[in-house]
Protein backbone atom coordinates (compact mmCIF):
# COMPACT_ATOMS: atom_id res chain seq x y z
CA UNK A 1 0.00 0.00 0.00
CA UNK A 2 1.50 3.22 -0.62
CA UNK A 3 2.11 6.06 1.40
CA UNK A 4 -0.42 9.21 1.35
CA UNK A 5 1.83 12.44 1.03
CA UNK A 6 2.54 13.77 4.45
CA UNK A 7 1.04 17.70 4.87
CA UNK A 8 2.87 20.74 6.70
CA UNK A 9 -0.61 20.65 8.85
CA UNK A 10 -0.14 17.22 9.44
CA UNK A 11 3.09 17.84 10.09
CA UNK A 12 2.07 20.98 12.90
CA UNK A 13 -0.24 18.52 14.38
CA UNK A 14 2.66 15.97 15.03
CA UNK A 15 4.49 18.91 17.00
CA UNK A 16 1.19 19.17 18.86
CA UNK A 17 0.61 15.36 19.32
CA UNK A 18 -2.64 15.75 17.66
CA UNK A 19 -2.23 13.69 14.45
CA UNK A 20 -4.85 11.08 13.92
CA UNK A 21 -2.76 7.88 14.77
CA UNK A 22 -2.97 6.35 11.51
CA UNK A 23 -1.51 9.33 10.00
CA UNK A 24 1.51 8.13 12.83
CA UNK A 25 3.61 5.89 10.76
CA UNK A 26 3.12 7.76 7.39
CA UNK A 27 4.18 11.11 9.23
CA UNK A 28 7.44 9.43 11.09
CA UNK A 29 8.47 7.59 7.72
CA UNK A 30 8.63 10.80 6.16
CA UNK A 31 10.48 12.27 8.84
CA UNK A 32 13.17 9.77 8.69
CA UNK A 33 13.98 10.57 4.97
CA UNK A 34 13.60 14.26 5.27
CA UNK A 35 16.49 15.47 7.65
CA UNK A 36 15.53 19.34 6.83
CA UNK A 37 12.17 18.29 7.72
CA UNK A 38 12.87 16.53 11.27
CA UNK A 39 15.45 19.14 12.33
CA UNK A 40 12.67 22.07 11.94
CA UNK A 41 9.91 19.61 13.36
CA UNK A 42 12.27 18.75 16.61
CA UNK A 43 13.17 22.52 16.85
CA UNK A 44 9.17 23.48 17.12
CA UNK A 45 8.89 20.41 19.79
CA UNK A 46 11.81 21.88 21.75
CA UNK A 47 10.37 25.40 21.91
CA UNK A 48 6.94 24.43 22.79
CA UNK A 49 8.23 23.12 25.59
CA UNK A 50 10.45 25.83 26.26
CA UNK A 51 7.49 28.04 25.89
CA UNK A 52 5.64 25.68 28.82
CA UNK A 53 8.85 26.27 30.50
CA UNK A 54 9.38 29.53 30.58
CA UNK A 55 5.78 31.26 30.97
CA UNK A 56 4.23 27.97 33.20
CA UNK A 57 5.78 29.13 36.57
CA UNK A 58 2.54 32.02 36.59
CA UNK A 59 -0.20 29.90 36.72
CA UNK A 60 1.31 28.49 39.96
CA UNK A 61 1.29 32.81 41.15
CA UNK A 62 -0.63 34.30 43.24
CA UNK A 63 -3.53 36.76 41.32
CA UNK A 64 -3.18 40.02 42.30
CA UNK A 65 -6.06 41.43 44.28
CA UNK A 66 -7.32 44.07 41.29
CA UNK A 67 -7.75 40.84 39.02
CA UNK A 68 -10.52 38.86 41.44
CA UNK A 69 -13.73 39.69 39.81
CA UNK A 70 -15.58 39.35 43.06
CA UNK A 71 -14.16 43.23 44.05
CA UNK A 72 -15.26 44.17 40.30
CA UNK A 73 -17.64 47.04 41.77
CA UNK A 74 -14.80 48.55 44.01
CA UNK A 75 -12.33 47.66 41.31
CA UNK A 76 -13.87 49.56 38.75
CA UNK A 77 -14.85 52.49 40.50
CA UNK A 78 -11.01 52.54 42.17
CA UNK A 79 -9.44 52.03 38.99
CA UNK A 80 -11.05 55.11 37.78
CA UNK A 81 -10.05 57.34 40.31
CA UNK A 82 -6.42 55.97 40.42
CA UNK A 83 -6.46 57.03 36.41
CA UNK A 84 -7.25 60.42 37.43
CA UNK A 85 -4.69 60.30 40.49
CA UNK A 86 -1.90 58.43 38.25
CA UNK A 87 -2.32 61.35 36.29
CA UNK A 88 -2.00 64.28 38.87
CA UNK A 89 0.74 62.32 41.71
CA UNK A 90 2.99 60.85 38.87
CA UNK A 91 3.95 64.12 37.83
CA UNK A 92 4.65 65.10 41.37
CA UNK A 93 6.77 62.26 42.63
CA UNK A 94 10.33 62.25 41.11
CA UNK A 95 11.54 59.17 39.14
CA UNK A 96 8.48 57.43 38.09
CA UNK A 97 7.66 57.95 34.38
CA UNK A 98 4.19 57.79 32.68
CA UNK A 99 4.54 55.22 30.06
CA UNK A 100 1.85 53.34 27.84
CA UNK A 101 1.30 50.85 30.57
CA UNK A 102 0.56 52.38 34.08
CA UNK A 103 -0.08 49.08 35.86
CA UNK A 104 -3.03 49.72 38.42
CA UNK A 105 -1.19 48.13 41.26
CA UNK A 106 2.00 50.46 40.53
CA UNK A 107 -0.62 53.62 40.76
CA UNK A 108 -2.31 52.09 43.45
CA UNK A 109 0.83 50.85 45.49
CA UNK A 110 2.18 54.93 44.30
CA UNK A 111 -1.05 56.29 46.12
CA UNK A 112 -0.43 54.77 49.31
CA UNK A 113 2.95 56.39 49.13
CA UNK A 114 1.67 59.70 48.23
CA UNK A 115 -0.84 59.68 51.08
CA UNK A 116 1.74 58.51 53.64
CA UNK A 117 3.97 61.26 52.79
CA UNK A 118 0.94 63.99 53.11
CA UNK A 119 0.30 62.40 56.25
CA UNK A 120 3.57 62.65 57.34
CA UNK A 121 4.56 66.06 56.64
CA UNK A 122 1.25 67.00 58.06
CA UNK A 123 1.33 65.31 61.53
CA UNK A 124 5.24 65.00 62.36
CA UNK A 125 5.98 68.48 62.87
CA UNK A 126 3.26 68.90 65.22
CA UNK A 127 4.84 69.81 68.72
CA UNK A 128 1.57 69.50 71.11
CA UNK A 129 -0.68 66.76 69.54
CA UNK A 130 1.76 64.62 66.96
CA UNK A 131 -0.67 61.57 68.10
CA UNK A 132 -4.32 60.23 68.95
CA UNK A 133 -2.51 58.08 71.68
CA UNK A 134 0.77 57.79 73.19
CA UNK A 135 3.16 55.07 73.89
CA UNK A 136 2.35 55.19 77.75
CA UNK A 137 -0.58 53.54 76.32
CA UNK A 138 0.54 51.47 73.72
CA UNK A 139 -1.69 48.02 74.38
CA UNK A 140 -4.35 50.41 74.05
CA UNK A 141 -3.41 51.72 70.76
CA UNK A 142 -2.75 48.69 69.16
CA UNK A 143 -6.06 47.24 70.06
CA UNK A 144 -7.90 50.19 68.86
CA UNK A 145 -6.11 50.85 65.45
CA UNK A 146 -6.51 46.65 64.94
CA UNK A 147 -9.74 46.66 65.16
CA UNK A 148 -10.65 49.96 63.27
CA UNK A 149 -8.20 48.72 60.19
CA UNK A 150 -9.73 45.20 60.54
CA UNK A 151 -6.23 43.77 60.94
CA UNK A 152 -4.09 42.62 63.54
CA UNK A 153 -1.69 45.42 63.62
CA UNK A 154 1.82 44.99 65.41
CA UNK A 155 3.72 47.99 66.50
CA UNK A 156 7.42 47.49 65.19
CA UNK A 157 9.88 48.50 68.07
CA UNK A 158 12.49 50.50 66.63
CA UNK A 159 14.98 51.32 69.54
CA UNK A 160 17.58 49.26 67.64
CA UNK A 161 17.78 51.40 64.84
CA UNK A 162 17.88 54.84 67.18
CA UNK A 163 14.19 55.46 67.08
CA UNK A 164 11.34 55.65 69.91
CA UNK A 165 7.88 55.01 69.89
CA UNK A 166 5.60 58.63 70.00
CA UNK A 167 2.16 57.20 69.25
CA UNK A 168 -0.20 56.61 66.89
CA UNK A 169 -3.79 58.04 65.31
CA UNK A 170 -5.66 57.02 62.98
CA UNK A 171 -6.06 58.56 59.42
CA UNK A 172 -8.87 58.16 57.01
CA UNK A 173 -7.26 56.08 53.68
CA UNK A 174 -8.33 55.57 50.36
CA UNK A 175 -10.38 52.52 51.03
CA UNK A 176 -11.36 53.03 54.37
CA UNK A 177 -9.55 53.43 57.77
CA UNK A 178 -5.57 53.70 58.05
CA UNK A 179 -3.02 53.78 61.23
CA UNK A 180 -0.06 55.97 61.20
CA UNK A 181 2.79 55.24 64.34
CA UNK A 182 5.33 58.09 64.49
CA UNK A 183 8.50 57.15 66.29
CA UNK A 184 11.65 60.00 67.12
CA UNK A 185 15.01 59.75 67.55
CA UNK A 186 17.36 61.52 69.96
CA UNK A 187 17.19 64.65 67.77
CA UNK A 188 13.80 64.84 67.71
CA UNK A 189 14.01 63.86 63.83
CA UNK A 190 10.68 62.16 63.49
CA UNK A 191 9.65 59.15 61.31
CA UNK A 192 6.51 57.78 60.41
CA UNK A 193 5.11 54.47 59.48
CA UNK A 194 1.40 54.31 57.60
CA UNK A 195 -0.25 50.84 57.52
CA UNK A 196 -3.24 50.27 55.75
CA UNK A 197 -5.58 47.05 55.18
CA UNK A 198 -6.92 46.75 51.82
CA UNK A 199 -5.85 43.29 50.42
CA UNK A 200 -8.66 40.39 49.71
CA UNK A 201 -5.81 38.45 49.43
CA UNK A 202 -1.87 38.18 49.79
CA UNK A 203 0.07 40.60 47.79
CA UNK A 204 3.76 40.72 48.14
CA UNK A 205 6.25 43.36 47.21
CA UNK A 206 9.49 44.68 47.22
CA UNK A 207 10.53 47.96 49.03
CA UNK A 208 9.58 50.50 46.40
CA UNK A 209 10.77 54.01 47.26
CA UNK A 210 9.36 57.90 46.47
CA UNK A 211 10.49 61.01 47.08
CA UNK A 212 7.89 63.69 47.54
CA UNK A 213 8.78 67.48 48.61
CA UNK A 214 11.21 66.25 50.88
CA UNK A 215 9.75 63.34 51.83
CA UNK A 216 11.30 59.95 51.36
CA UNK A 217 9.41 57.04 51.06
CA UNK A 218 9.92 53.04 51.55
CA UNK A 219 6.59 51.49 50.77
CA UNK A 220 5.63 48.16 50.50
CA UNK A 221 2.68 45.84 50.60
CA UNK A 222 2.86 42.33 52.94
CA UNK A 223 -0.11 40.19 52.89
CA UNK A 224 -3.40 42.46 53.06
CA UNK A 225 -1.61 45.11 54.46
CA UNK A 226 0.09 48.08 52.48
CA UNK A 227 3.14 50.21 54.78
CA UNK A 228 4.82 53.00 54.16
CA UNK A 229 7.79 54.38 56.20
CA UNK A 230 8.31 58.14 55.50
CA UNK A 231 10.92 60.24 57.16
CA UNK A 232 12.87 63.72 56.21
CA UNK A 233 16.02 61.67 56.50
CA UNK A 234 18.37 60.24 53.23
CA UNK A 235 17.50 57.12 51.54
CA UNK A 236 20.46 55.02 53.18
CA UNK A 237 18.56 55.57 56.51
CA UNK A 238 15.10 55.27 55.38
CA UNK A 239 16.43 51.96 54.29
CA UNK A 240 18.07 51.01 57.18
CA UNK A 241 14.75 51.48 59.42
CA UNK A 242 12.37 49.87 57.20
CA UNK A 243 14.49 46.77 56.78
CA UNK A 244 14.17 46.80 60.54
CA UNK A 245 10.37 47.52 60.53
CA UNK A 246 9.82 44.35 57.88
CA UNK A 247 12.08 42.22 59.50
CA UNK A 248 10.11 42.82 62.92
CA UNK A 249 6.68 42.48 60.78
CA UNK A 250 7.92 39.31 59.32
CA UNK A 251 9.78 37.33 62.19
CA UNK B 1 -14.31 43.29 55.40
CA UNK B 2 -17.32 41.52 53.67
CA UNK B 3 -16.55 40.44 50.29
CA UNK B 4 -19.41 40.39 47.42
CA UNK B 5 -21.05 37.27 47.45
CA UNK B 6 -19.88 35.28 44.20
CA UNK B 7 -21.64 33.98 41.94
CA UNK B 8 -21.49 31.09 39.81
CA UNK B 9 -19.64 33.34 36.73
CA UNK B 10 -17.47 34.86 38.43
CA UNK B 11 -16.47 31.95 40.27
CA UNK B 12 -15.67 29.78 37.40
CA UNK B 13 -13.97 32.62 35.85
CA UNK B 14 -12.04 33.14 38.63
CA UNK B 15 -10.32 29.96 37.97
CA UNK B 16 -9.41 30.71 34.36
CA UNK B 17 -7.53 33.92 35.76
CA UNK B 18 -3.80 32.32 36.02
CA UNK B 19 -4.41 30.65 32.67
CA UNK B 20 -5.60 34.26 31.49
CA UNK B 21 -2.33 35.86 32.77
CA UNK B 22 -0.20 33.22 31.54
CA UNK B 23 -1.44 33.60 28.06
CA UNK B 24 -1.22 37.85 28.24
CA UNK B 25 1.96 37.55 29.83
CA UNK B 26 3.68 35.32 26.19
CA UNK B 27 1.50 37.66 24.61
CA UNK B 28 2.47 41.26 25.41
CA UNK B 29 5.62 40.22 26.77
CA UNK B 30 5.32 42.68 29.90
CA UNK B 31 4.24 41.51 33.00
CA UNK B 32 2.57 44.94 33.75
CA UNK B 33 1.01 45.07 30.55
CA UNK B 34 -0.43 41.50 30.88
CA UNK B 35 -1.94 42.42 33.90
CA UNK B 36 -3.46 45.52 32.42
CA UNK B 37 -4.46 43.43 29.51
CA UNK B 38 -6.02 40.67 31.90
CA UNK B 39 -8.00 43.15 34.16
CA UNK B 40 -9.54 44.69 31.45
CA UNK B 41 -10.64 41.57 29.62
CA UNK B 42 -12.24 40.35 32.71
CA UNK B 43 -14.37 44.23 33.63
CA UNK B 44 -15.29 43.42 29.39
CA UNK B 45 -16.23 39.95 30.82
CA UNK B 46 -18.30 41.19 33.33
CA UNK B 47 -20.19 43.62 31.59
CA UNK B 48 -20.95 41.27 28.61
CA UNK B 49 -21.74 38.00 30.84
CA UNK B 50 -25.14 37.42 29.47
CA UNK B 51 -23.96 36.88 26.25
CA UNK B 52 -21.77 33.95 28.07
CA UNK B 53 -24.60 31.07 27.77
CA UNK B 54 -24.55 28.68 30.82
CA UNK B 55 -22.86 25.20 29.87
CA UNK B 56 -21.08 26.33 27.56
CA UNK B 57 -16.94 26.53 27.27
CA UNK B 58 -16.18 29.47 29.84
CA UNK B 59 -12.06 29.48 29.36
CA UNK B 60 -12.53 29.83 25.17
CA UNK B 61 -15.28 32.35 25.75
CA UNK B 62 -12.95 34.62 28.20
CA UNK B 63 -9.88 34.17 25.94
CA UNK B 64 -12.03 35.06 22.75
CA UNK B 65 -13.33 38.56 25.25
CA UNK B 66 -9.31 39.04 26.15
CA UNK B 67 -8.43 38.19 22.25
CA UNK B 68 -10.61 41.18 21.05
CA UNK B 69 -9.39 43.92 23.73
CA UNK B 70 -5.92 42.63 23.01
CA UNK B 71 -6.97 43.42 19.24
CA UNK B 72 -8.16 46.82 19.60
CA UNK B 73 -5.29 47.99 21.76
CA UNK B 74 -2.79 46.43 19.63
CA UNK B 75 -5.14 49.13 16.64
CA UNK B 76 -5.01 52.02 19.25
CA UNK B 77 -1.56 51.71 19.75
CA UNK B 78 -0.71 51.33 16.53
CA UNK B 79 -2.15 54.59 15.80
CA UNK B 80 -0.33 56.43 18.15
CA UNK B 81 2.93 55.20 17.50
CA UNK B 82 4.86 53.92 15.43
CA UNK B 83 6.34 50.13 15.46
CA UNK B 84 9.13 48.38 13.27
CA UNK B 85 7.35 45.87 11.27
CA UNK B 86 10.43 43.69 10.73
CA UNK B 87 12.20 42.55 13.34
CA UNK B 88 15.43 40.43 12.10
CA UNK B 89 17.84 37.80 13.82
CA UNK B 90 20.42 40.65 13.87
CA UNK B 91 18.28 42.59 16.37
CA UNK B 92 18.11 39.53 19.01
CA UNK B 93 21.24 38.76 21.04
CA UNK B 94 23.10 35.99 19.91
CA UNK B 95 22.02 32.45 20.50
CA UNK B 96 23.70 30.75 23.12
CA UNK B 97 26.20 27.97 22.36
CA UNK B 98 24.57 24.68 21.75
CA UNK B 99 21.39 26.64 21.58
CA UNK B 100 20.29 26.37 25.07
CA UNK B 101 17.17 29.10 24.90
CA UNK B 102 17.54 31.80 27.10
CA UNK B 103 14.51 33.48 28.95
CA UNK B 104 15.33 36.14 27.24
CA UNK B 105 15.53 35.44 24.25
CA UNK B 106 12.32 33.36 23.85
CA UNK B 107 10.39 36.31 25.19
CA UNK B 108 12.37 38.81 22.95
CA UNK B 109 11.84 36.56 19.32
CA UNK B 110 8.21 36.16 20.45
CA UNK B 111 7.65 39.59 20.20
CA UNK B 112 9.39 39.86 17.17
CA UNK B 113 6.73 37.77 15.56
CA UNK B 114 3.48 39.41 13.93
CA UNK B 115 0.89 39.58 16.78
CA UNK B 116 -1.62 37.34 15.08
CA UNK B 117 1.29 34.85 14.26
CA UNK B 118 2.38 34.79 17.97
CA UNK B 119 -1.50 34.67 19.18
CA UNK B 120 -1.75 31.24 17.42
CA UNK B 121 1.29 30.05 18.46
CA UNK B 122 0.66 30.52 22.09
CA UNK B 123 -3.03 29.60 22.04
CA UNK B 124 -1.97 26.28 21.08
CA UNK B 125 1.92 25.77 22.25
CA UNK B 126 1.02 27.31 25.21
CA UNK B 127 -2.77 27.26 26.60
CA UNK B 128 -3.13 23.76 24.09
CA UNK B 129 -6.29 24.51 22.50
CA UNK B 130 -6.89 22.20 19.61
CA UNK B 131 -7.05 24.11 16.18
CA UNK B 132 -10.57 24.73 15.85
CA UNK B 133 -10.93 25.77 19.39
CA UNK B 134 -7.92 28.91 18.44
CA UNK B 135 -10.23 29.61 15.63
CA UNK B 136 -13.09 30.11 17.28
CA UNK B 137 -11.27 32.34 19.95
CA UNK B 138 -9.43 34.14 17.10
CA UNK B 139 -12.44 33.96 14.79
CA UNK B 140 -10.53 32.89 11.70
CA UNK B 141 -10.86 29.70 9.62
CA UNK B 142 -8.96 26.80 10.86
CA UNK B 143 -7.04 26.91 7.75
CA UNK B 144 -5.74 30.28 8.98
CA UNK B 145 -4.66 29.06 12.21
CA UNK B 146 -2.65 26.47 10.57
CA UNK B 147 -0.77 28.62 8.00
CA UNK B 148 -0.24 30.85 11.08
CA UNK B 149 1.32 28.40 13.24
CA UNK B 150 3.29 27.04 10.47
CA UNK B 151 4.95 29.85 10.07
CA UNK B 152 5.18 31.95 12.96
CA UNK B 153 6.82 28.54 14.04
CA UNK B 154 9.30 29.07 11.62
CA UNK B 155 10.03 32.23 11.82
CA UNK B 156 10.33 31.64 16.06
CA UNK B 157 12.53 29.12 14.98
CA UNK B 158 14.95 31.17 12.46
CA UNK B 159 15.12 33.93 15.01
CA UNK B 160 16.47 31.85 17.97
CA UNK B 161 18.51 29.91 15.57
CA UNK B 162 20.14 33.00 14.03
CA UNK B 163 19.00 31.97 10.64
CA UNK B 164 17.86 34.60 7.75
CA UNK B 165 14.23 35.17 7.82
CA UNK B 166 13.37 33.41 4.69
CA UNK B 167 10.56 36.13 3.05
CA UNK B 168 9.95 33.58 0.70
CA UNK B 169 6.33 31.44 1.67
CA UNK B 170 7.33 27.77 3.36
CA UNK B 171 8.15 24.97 0.92
CA UNK B 172 4.90 22.99 0.89
CA UNK B 173 5.78 19.60 1.96
CA UNK B 174 3.34 17.54 -0.33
Amino acid sequence: MSETPVTESELQAYVDGCLPAVRRADVENHLARHQDDARRIDAYRRHAAALRTVFDPLLAEAVPPRLHPGRRGAALQWRRHAAVAALILLSGIAGWQLHAHVAAERVQTLYLARVAAVAHAVYSPEVRHPVEVGADQEAHLVRWLSKRLGASLKIPHLAGSGYSLVGGRLLPGERGPAAQFMYQDIKGQRLTLYVRAGSDVHAQTAFRFARENGVSVFYWLDGRLGYALSGETGREELLRVADAVYRQLNP
Amino acid sequence: MTRPASDMFTTQAMQYIPRLRRYARALTGDASAADDLVQDALERALVKRDLWREGSDLRAWLFTVMHNVFVNQVRSAAATRTVPLEVSAADLPQPQAGDRLEIRDLDVALQALPEEQRAVLLLVGLEQMSYDEAARVLDVPIGTVMSRLSRGRERLRRLLQGLPDSNAPLKVVK
